[in-house]
């Protein structure tokens, strides 16, 4: 083994891992609150102005929402790849998923366009106001998340990962699907309900 | 660091399982929400398929399975505090004012 | 661990940007108590302005410009300036960051037996969070319309139509939660994976455990006020209606924006971080009487598993109390009751705490130390403070008292005569391991008479006033007739409560400069002590005074409880936790 052994924890558990978790935890609630602030104004608000559906685009979104799980999948695949030892596939599967994120992005970027010129703003409507906020908020989230894949991909290009050394690309892994979670979530709460 | 065990990652079939199921879960969500069901209906439906794929999500691409049982239940008390504030803010914010 | 010799790192890594969280936990305690003194500083002037109503400001009154205090006589909205800004300051940038910042930092990873925090990188950005974002904060002063002025609370609507120093409050408030959230990560992560060995979670100090928990509760429940806070940022900015409701009338103006936001969903998310942090207020200081107490008693500290199952309890309950804030907001009253019903249930929890720490003085050897004055005081003190807080908690009181000074003086009687004091306690208690010298007792008790005496003489006529129901927040008590007679009408010999809450107050500030010139003379000239010249158990005391970078110059291994003191048998009256320590 040629890199020294991280510190020993009293849990087991990596500082970072539970770090990165903890870290999960504040941001459940803060996304918790943004859309607790949705459900109810949609629940209780005279005037919320929820768009006919038709003005939605359900099938873009749709794919979109794929498009994001299938880039945890690749995610997962990527992690897998450094665990068996296999620095090139992790790249490959990096690649792929800040790719797909990237696709995620740009789909939401002609979304806000569409929507836009159907009229639907961020002050048109309170439906409006949190649709952009939160999603807003979100694809920030996603951007962060590509910034730490790319920090990854450039620190294993120089050989830093390995089965016995992998830690940070499992934060990245985690700090990604958790990106994923909260689409799963926003998805049909702005799109299906 | 022997503190990750090789034999505990779940195999790549795993994932491909969990990748399948999320896509019919994807699928089933968007084609209820054409068909002529209830409102309060719709939204149940919506929450327990968002629910079930967050926790494959979680239980598996996040290996909440294998982890400190610790980290499920700090997850779990944040979702919950989510649940009693959306819970108090109804009576208040949640109905329609006369 | 890091290995950096600090022999070789230049001035502004060893001082400005050091990673180690001794020095990152004194740059907490002088930014921390600067603040502390601004926001006291913005006070005295308003105690001013309320027992000589209308009058010139003495000394610095041709100073303010005529934005604030034309010819030297405060403006209204200068006095809502000073009011906003004096809460904000206290609570986020006063008292928790030096109940948490400070104490934390410095004592966690000592009375755990670590060398460092979990994360040190993470540290220094917190600090470095905390003081650009106070900066900002205090910035506001200088925007058009001058500071934010809607209380600490910051309530739409009229947080939102403010001038332009409530966005930078809410700017300010984004940048210090962050700072926050990044502490609250470390200092989880570092109780819970860096524990000496040995050291199991029923051997903790209560500090580490009040440290803990309130991490704990800034972590949960702060997110919530940041997307609160954003959205009110929006609605300022952007013109959204998070919080507007339509055909809002203001000064006689319709209001434009798109409406059918709810001004209660603020308080909602406003209440949900601001009451747990009453708790984060409280926790830490509560920690810090808990070992001076255990140490100047020379026994075991009274119901330990109590003190640490009623802290946890606390912490949860903490959660699910916060609306008895809002309980005439025009909330629903079935909603309050349920408030209600839990807001009794967290006074039990509370006076467990108090109660172990009076039961643990029974059938003890006091030492009357600065620092045990100081605890001593907190708990009578502090047992005011709660038990005014039960008329508040309660609805149909709540109904007469809400608003008035009887809440003014309830929350000052906790956070400052409870927290501050057992802080100030702290500081004496800890001086030597930090500093490797003593401070003066002399002065020390000089400065805790002077404290103690003056900051009743503010507080208690608060509870006076407000039940004669004098309301909070107004410019000038005399436009309200019947307040007359508690406010301005003499109460002592010719002495209004106004005027001798404002001596109090000069009086109060007088006595704080012993207590600094106190600090900073023993830094340089105070006399050598050594490594544990208080003779206590825990593992703080274990290591050289001060802890060089790293901490311990020896293994760790924890073999007994906290608080191993007269224990039957033994040679001394005190057993340290670790092995073989002195």
């Amino acid at each position: 083994m040629s890199h020294a052994a991280a510190p020993k924890t009293t849990t087991g558990i990596p500082n970072g891992k539970l770090g990165m978790w903890i870290f999960l935890a504040s941001e459940i609630m803060l996304f918790g609150s943004l859309i607790s602030s949705y459900i109810v104004l949609a629940m209780g608000s005279p005037t919320f102005g929820r768009p006919d559906t038709a003005l939605l685009g359900k099938p873009l979104a749709t794919i979109n929402t794929f498009v994001l799980i299938t880039s945890s999948v690749t995610m997962v695949m990527a992690l897998a790849s450094i665990q068996r030892n296999n620095v090139k596939a992790l790249l490959g599967w990096m690649g792929a998923t800040s790719f797909l994120g990237l696709g995620f992005l740009g789909i939401k970027a002609f979304e806000y366009h569409h929507k836009i010129a159907e009229g639907i703003t961020i002050t048109s409507s309170l439906f409006g106001s949190f649709y952009y906020t939160l999603t807003g908020l979100h694809g920030l989230h996603m951007l962060g998340g590509l910034a730490f894949n790319a920090y990854i991909a450039i620190k294993a290009m120089r050989g830093a990962y390995s089965a016995d050394h992998y830690e940070r690309v499992e934060y990245a892994a985690l700090y990604w699907h958790f990106v994923d979670l909260v689409w799963v979530i926003l998805f049909p709460l702005f799109y299906l309900v | 660091m022997e503190q990750q065990h090789a034999a505990h990652h779940p195999s790549v079939k795993g994932y491909l399982l969990v990748f399948v199921a999320l896509g019919i879960l994807t699928g089933l969500t968007v084609a209820l929400s054409y068909l002529p069901i209830s409102h309060h209906v719709g939204i149940a439906l919506a929450i327990a398929i968002a629910t079930t794929k967050c926790a494959l999500i979680a239980t598996f691409f996040m290996h909440l399975k294998t982890e400190n049982r610790g980290i499920t239940y700090t997850v779990l008390v944040g979702l919950f505090l989510v649940i009693v504030l959306i819970g108090a803010m109804i009576p208040d914010v949640g109905i329609v004012q006369k | 661990m890091t290995n950096h010799d600090t022999h070789e790192l230049p001035f502004w890594r060893k001082y400005i940007f050091s990673l180690d969280h001794k020095v990152i936990g004194l740059q907490y305690l002088f930014t921390a108590m600067v603040f502390l003194l601004i926001g006291f500083a913005f006070v005295i002037i308003m105690r001013w302005q309320l027992a000589y109503p209308g009058t010139k400001i003495p000394l610095i009154g041709g100073w303010l410009g005529d934005s604030f205090a034309p010819g030297g006589i405060m403006l209204p909205e200068f006095y809502n300036q000073l009011g906003a800004m004096h809460g904000t300051i206290m609570v986020f940038l006063g008292i928790v960051p030096l109940g948490v910042g400070f104490y934390g930092n410095y004592f966690l990873p000592l009375q755990i037996g670590a060398p460092d925090m979990a994360f040190p990188r993470l540290n220094l950005a917190s600090y470095w969070l905390y003081l650009p974002g106070g900066l900002l904060m205090l910035s506001s002063f200088m925007m058009p319309g001058g500071a934010a002025q809607s209380g600490w609370t910051s309530y739409p609507p009229l947080s939102v139509i403010a001038p332009s120093g409530q966005t930078m409050w809410l700017l300010s408030m984004v940048v210090i939660i962050t700072s926050s959230l990044l502490g609250s990560i470390n200092f989880i992560v570092t109780t819970i994976n860096m524990r000496a060995p040995g050291l199991t979670w029923f051997r903790l100090p209560i500090f580490v455990w009040s440290q803990f928990i309130t991490a704990i509760l800034l972590l949960f429940a702060f997110p919530v006020l940041e997307g609160g806070a954003l959205l009110q940022l929006l609605d300022r900015v952007i013109h959204t209606s998070f919080y507007l409701p339509a055909g809002l009338v203001i000064s006689g103006v319709q209001m434009t924006n798109g409406g059918g936001g709810s001004a209660l969903l603020y308080q909602h998310l406003f209440w949900f971080l601001a009451h747990p942090e009453v708790y984060v207020l409280i926790l830490p200081a509560m920690g810090v009487v808990a070992e001076i107490i255990a140490t100047n008693t020379r026994k075991p500290l009274f119901g330990y598993k109590t003190v640490v199952a009623a802290i946890i309890f606390l912490g949860a309950l903490s959660f699910v109390v916060w609306a008895h804030h809002m309980f005439l907001s025009g909330m629903k009253t079935s909603l309050a009751r349920i408030f209600m019903t839990t807001t009794m249930v967290i006074s039990l929890p509370s006076v467990a705490i108090l109660s172990c720490l009076v039961f643990s003085l029974w059938g003890s050897s006091i030492r009357f130390s600065v620092p045990m004055m100081f605890a001593l005081a907190f708990l009578p003190l502090f047992g005011i403070g709660g038990l005014t807080g039960l008329p508040l908690g309660l609805l149909p009181t709540d109904i007469y008292l809400h608003d008035t000074y009887y809440v003014i003086g309830h929350f000052h009687y906790v956070v400052v005569t409870g927290t501050l004091v057992a802080l100030m306690g702290g500081i004496y208690y800890w001086f030597p391991k930090m500093f490797g010298r003593r401070m003066n007792e002399g002065w020390g008790k000089v400065h805790f008479w002077g404290t103690v005496i003056t900051m009743n003489g503010i507080f208690f006529p608060m509870f006076i006033q407000g039940m004669a129901g004098v309301q909070r927040r107004l410019y000038d008590f005399n436009a309200q007739a019947h307040n007359l007679l508690t406010t301005t009408a003499p109460a002592i010999g010719k002495m209004s409560l106004s005027e001798l809450q404002y001596i109090c107050a000069i009086a109060l500030l007088i006595f704080q400069i012993p207590f600094l010139i106190n600090i900073f003379y023993s830094l340089f000239k105070g006399p050598k002590t050594e490594e544990n010249p208080w003779k206590a158990t825990t593992l703080e005391w274990d290591c050289p005074s001060p802890p060089p970078h790293g901490n311990f110059t020896h293994e760790l291994k924890v073999v007994r409880g906290p608080y191993e003191y007269s224990v039957p048998g033994d040679k001394t009256d005190w057993s340290p936790q670790s092995e073989g320590g002195r």
